[in-house]
């Protein structure tokens, strides 16, 4: 089990590219940046860092706020 | 951008080597929709606009960023909701990556009542961005040490509070803001407090270099026309302050010359 956004999924493995790709966000990466456990994962390493059991990942995007 | 955007008497706005030629930096939180958000940048002519980062919701449309890019503005990420340095750190480095710019609004701020910032959390973020190479444009209190001492650790400008973030209660301590902007060595931005026209102009005549603005305009009543008017207001405030005010006086000073007046005395019976 990991948690993406808070949520528990059974996704342990997946790279950050597949599970942005669960959100739907692949074709627009602009404004989406990750962390997994508090730590930045650079754009260059989605396809290839993947996460693994008990990990927490937040997936960002752009929102309106002053 | 064209040179009519920027009053005749006024020169431009430079903020960690960029140049801006507007003096109002509009916030985009609040805003409806997106069409009048556009809409209100057009009418602010803001170069520099707020965003932030949050999670990312499928359901979510339209793409601000796209809107943004659009419009022609640059982006400055925000830290909002950070209560510690460490996660507005962090936060201004995931902003770094989603929008490929070093420069960061960092809130750090001490409650969700107040929304003021965290003193010394708000300088060790600063401290920690700065040394990272980060452009860090800090929203601070409206104490001119604390505002000494951001810049004393390399912030490219200082941006004070008015009043509490959507308050819209103005310039609360005139006097403090006057304290800051004049030992200030980088720019002086109002970030917080804004109400309405007025506000920005008082922000801009006490010598402000320039005004951000969210709340006022994104939930004014018609928040296009409010975006017209702060605009005008921070291009009169600012050429307000460069004409120089006439000093206060306690009795009436006549514009009027007594010499020559006429003698209208009737003849006496």
């Amino acid at each position: 089990m990991i948690f993406v956004n808070g949520e528990p999924r059974h996704r342990d493995g997946a790279t950050i590219a597949e599970l942005l790709a669960d959100l739907g966000v692949e074709d627009r990466a602009r404004g989406v940046a990750v962390a997994v456990d508090g730590e930045v994962v650079p754009r260059a390493k989605w396809p290839e860092r993947r996460v693994t059991e008990g990990e927490r990942v937040e997936a960002l995007s752009a929102m309106q706020g002053g | 951008m064209s040179t009519e955007q920027i009053p005749v008497t006024d020169t431009p706005l430079e903020i960690g080597g960029r140049t801006l030629r507007s003096r109002l930096i509009l916030g985009t939180g609040g805003f409806k929709r997106l069409e009048t958000l556009a809409e209100a940048i057009r009418a602010t002519r803001a170069e520099l606009v707020t965003l932030a980062l949050r999670r990312i919701d499928p359901q979510a449309r339209g793409s601000l960023t796209d809107v943004l890019d659009e419009c022609g503005v640059e982006l400055l990420p925000n830290t909002a909701g950070c209560y510690t340095a460490r996660d507005a750190v962090v936060t201004a480095k995931l902003a770094r990556e989603a929008f490929g710019t070093d420069w960061v609004k960092l809130e750090v701020i001490g409650d969700d009542r107040t929304l003021l910032p965290d003193a010394p959390e708000l300088l060790l973020a600063a401290e920690e961005l700065v040394d990272d190479g980060f452009v860090v444009l800090p929203y601070t209190n409206d104490d001119p040490i604390l505002a000494r001492r951001l810049e004393d650790v390399g912030c490219a400008a200082v941006m004070p509070l008015g009043s509490p973030i959507g308050s819209g209660m103005g310039i609360r301590n005139p006097y403090n803001l006057s304290l800051i902007v004049e030992r200030a060595n980088v720019p002086v931005i109002l970030d917080a407090g804004v109400g309405t026209a007025s506000d920005a102009a008082l922000a801009m005549e006490l010598g402000c270099d320039g005004v951000l603005c969210a709340s006022a305009i994104a939930r004014a009543h018609d928040p296009v026309a409010m975006a017209h008017a702060i605009r005008a207001a921070v291009e009169a405030g600012r050429l307000a302050r460069g004409a120089g005010r006439i000093p206060r006086r306690l009795h009436a000073e006549a514009s009027t010359p007594d010499a020559g007046l006429a003698d209208l005395t009737p003849p006496v019976e």
